[in-house]
């Protein structure tokens, strides 16, 4: 039994993870690899309906599916994964866990610190069962110091790690991330951390544990602001910044976000250098000889904005977009989710694959932005109802019969 | 050594791979930077070392390219074109930030080779000219900003564009070295930082596609289809923290009252009783909360209780003592804070790095992840210009 839930192969055909990780900061990670062909097995507790990864019930629902089958974003973030469920309270839900783990390439888990250990699942545990395992661990502060018992998701990880302070508008509170940005990149982190243990195991046979903190990888996102503090004594806690719109990092001006004519729309320009700004200038009908180098412009960059914004602010947003770029100027719409789901590159690079759901049929889903020239992702089954895959996984993989089947599910233990 | 150790890649100087070079790096593969006759535009970025511009001063190149080793090739000339085949040869992946055929790599059967553009290869669009802000402006900026939409939405800053397409890279050759371990065979990743942006973002994409919802900003807060209760204290210090969620069972009210004695202001917080109210509520649900009118007020004295210690804690002590009782909570410190804080520091989180041309040690951000066989490493600083140009052998 190989493949991913759809049966196709792909690049990862050949590996198999037993997956305990949920959410977004786990299942963003597996996702990857279930694209691209990966069995991936996600064990699910049947007594609390799998709830513990709450987006199996959180708004937005599908078609107001109010149970724990009707969060879109479980939909979503599970696509292409197979999905079991096992009581790990009973011996036997303990034994076949055992049974998936001795025949998988990879566990991975992202439980808060000390949960899969006071399983009996650690990593010493499991290594016994197999001693090649790779296990993969993603939590808020990781596994050890002293903050390892303290409880995180996305917009605490990105508060603790300097993400949020770094995105605003100066002399204001912080702007943040409006989405899991962390959770997002946390499952990235820890797919480059499963992918390279996986690959290092192909190559030497060594397995090993990877303990990842999603504070200490936010934290790892913010360099040369870290390097002008530690370097220059310069932080970035300072009076007039951030200011997250403009980029200090490399230095450009104008670079920043500006108001069209109709409501609430908005574009980006930015000019790279003085040539950049030689061909925007007369567009925007602008000759302020002061601002033909980029440090006139980075010195006045508060009246440079707002001449930028009188002439955006009189335009439609999509007129002015159009200007810029004919000026060969960076330039970019503020697109909202409802324009970028039908935005033209989006749609030729498949970016919104359809994806069959158990119950709620096909909808469109987050695709991969990666295409592989060989052995490329495919992504046709949406994420399984709770247990969907018990009987393919338990009798099709580890040998469990039909009868003993009935019995599991009579006694409580899928 | 790291996990890639023995991989050989080839960088050519971009920045839309730098990040992803420097991830290859400190997971343990051989990086060569190859950068264009006076060095890559990278070292142009500043700030620089004392303020002072020099291609050799700017801690943008010094953070992006740790650990790598750096040469110089003209690729407009045959003999650099020579020098760049020379080193590809031997190499297992090619990382570019061009649409292929900018640089006239030759490829080999076994060769990875990786390209980030703003678009995917094939776009057309991949051609124009691109930043950042460009790539982020459709999908993250619609998300982020403040409840008041007469201010502009946000771009988070550090250049998190560049960084998820790298993130992608980083796993779309992964991936590839894993299949060419079973096929023999190399083959080229395509990536689309566009396309990168677009996914990340959580139910801006999902809850529009799957379900119909269209969301918009709200200050330090996920976006959303309707307008959430804020999540940011401003605490005594003036410094910000994010306040977690209100509590929602009767345990979670006890852990909130717990922390509130642990301060020492136990007996000043007036809505205590409704606090102790709660702590007999079982779980909270919508539904009972829009019908009863005490589950509200029980529910705005956890609220209330959240303001009153940021009137009277530091935003660390917010933090630090709310988590301790088992409320989550986040100080929101700047970036370089995190370099003082006991638990990074705890951890070894920074990294002290040599810079003996400059005779200073400095102090870098340290590692995502930790590997207990195959430690993860920051092995060097970044590479001055041609610094290893031995390694481009002879034509």
């Amino acid at each position: 039994m190989e493949g991913n839930a759809s049966g196709h192969r792909g690049a990862l055909g050949h590996l198999r993870i037993c997956d305990l990780s949920g959410q977004l900061a786990g299942a963003g990670a597996t996702r990857f690899l279930a694209a691209f062909g990966a069995q991936v097995v996600r064990i699910e507790d049947p007594v609390t309906l799998g709830l513990w990864d709450i987006v199996r019930q959180m708004p937005p629902l599908i078609d107001g599916d109010r149970t724990h089958d009707g969060g879109s974003g479980f939909l979503n973030h599970n696509v292409e994964k197979l999905g079991i469920t096992l009581n790990l309270r009973t011996e036997r839900g303990k034994e076949l866990l055992r049974d998936l783990v001795r025949v998988s390439d990879a566990v991975t888990e992202n439980f808060a610190a000390g949960v899969m250990e006071r399983l009996g699942f650690g990593y010493e545990d499991l290594k016994a069962l197999k001693p090649d395992i790779v296990y993969v661990s993603n939590c808020g502060f990781g596994h050890t110091g002293p903050y390892s018992r303290f409880k995180s998701w996305g917009p605490i990880a990105q508060a603790v790690s300097g993400m949020t302070f770094q995105s605003g508008l100066p002399d204001r509170e912080p702007a943040g991330w409006g989405y899991s940005y962390m959770d997002h990149t946390g499952a990235y982190m820890m797919g480059i951390a499963l992918l390279s243990a996986l690959y290092h195991r192909a190559r030497t046979g060594e397995g090993q544990w990877v303990d990842l903190s999603c504070t200490e990888a936010g934290a790892s996102l913010n360099g040369p602001a870290i390097l002008d503090a530690t370097v220059n004594g310069r932080p970035l806690r300072r009076p007039g910044m951030p200011n997250s719109n403009r980029s200090a990092s490399p230095a450009m001006a104008p670079h920043g976000v500006y108001p069209a004519a109709e409501d609430d729309a908005w574009l980006v320009l930015a000019c790279r250098d003085d040539d950049d700004w030689a061909r925007l200038a007369p567009v925007l009908g602008l000759d302020e000889p002061g601002w033909s180098s980029s440090a006139g412009r980075l010195a006045d960059q508060d009246r440079l904005d707002a001449s930028l914004a009188a002439w955006t602010r009189s335009r439609p947003r999509d007129a002015a977009v159009a200007a810029v770029r004919g000026a060969g100027v960076p330039v970019a719409p503020v697109l909202r989710p409802s324009e970028r789901s039908e935005e033209p590159s989006n749609l030729a690079w498949g970016l919104w694959p359809t994806a069959v759901h158990a119950r709620h049929g096909a909808r469109r889903v987050d695709g991969v932005p990666v295409h592989l020239s060989a052995t490329d992702w495919r992504i046709e089954r949406a994420g399984p109802m709770l247990g969907q895959d018990n009987e393919r996984v338990l009798c099709g993989l580890l040998g469990v019969s039909a009868d003993e089947l009935e019995e599991l599910r009579a006694t409580g233990v899928i | 050594m790291g996990p890639l150790a023995g991989t050989r890649v080839v960088e050519i100087a971009h920045e839309r791979v730098a990040w992803a070079g420097k991830l290859l790096a400190e997971l343990g593969a051989d990086v060569v930077v190859v950068e264009p006759p006076g060095g890559s535009v990278q070292r142009s970025y500043g700030p620089f070392v004392d303020d002072v511009p020099d291609p050799e001063r700017s801690l943008w190149w010094w953070h992006y390219h740790t650990s790598k080793q750096g040469v110089v090739l003209d690729l407009t000339t045959p003999e650099g074109r020579a020098g760049l085949h020379r080193l590809v040869a031997t190499a297992d992946v090619v990382l570019e930030g061009e649409v292929p055929g900018t640089f006239a790599v030759t490829g080999h059967d076994r060769l990875v080779h990786c390209s980030v553009t703003p678009f995917g290869s094939d776009d057309p669009r991949s051609v124009e000219p691109s930043v950042d802000l460009t790539i982020l402006a459709a999908g993250p900026v619609w998300m982020c900003g403040y409840d008041d939409h007469s201010l502009p939405p946000v771009r988070g800053g550090g250049n998190q564009g560049f960084h998820t397409a790298s993130h992608f890279a980083v796993m779309g050759v992964l991936t590839a070295l894993l299949a060419r371990e079973v096929t023999g065979a190399g083959q080229h990743v395509d990536v689309s930082a566009f396309a990168a942006a677009n996914v990340t973002t959580e139910v801006g994409t999902y809850g529009w596609l799957i379900a119909g919802m269209e969301v918009f900003r709200q200050t330090g807060r996920h976006a959303g289809a309707t307008l959430s209760m804020p999540t940011q204290l401003r605490c005594a210090d003036g410094r910000y923290v994010n306040s977690g969620l209100v509590p929602r069972s009767g345990k979670d009210f006890s852990l909130m009252l717990q922390w509130l004695d642990s301060t020492g202001f136990g007996q000043e917080f007036p809505l205590r009783f409704l606090m102790e109210l709660g702590t007999e509520k079982g779980i909270i649900k919508g539904a009972d909360f829009l019908e009863d009118p005490m589950l509200q007020e029980i529910v705005a004295s956890a609220r209330e209780l959240q303001a009153f210690l940021a009137e009277r804690l530091s935003a660390y002590e917010f933090f630090r003592t709310a988590q301790q009782h088992g409320v989550t909570a986040g100080v929101i410190y700047s970036p370089e804070e995190v370099l003082e804080d006991p638990h990074f520091v705890a951890r070894g989180w920074p990294v002290r790095v040599e810079h003996e041309e400059l005779g200073r040690t400095v102090t870098y951000p340290g590692q995502p992840y930790r590997f207990t066989a195959t430690p993860w490493e920051l092995r060097s600083r970044a590479p001055r210009i041609g610094e290893h140009q031995h390694l481009v052998g002879e034509a």
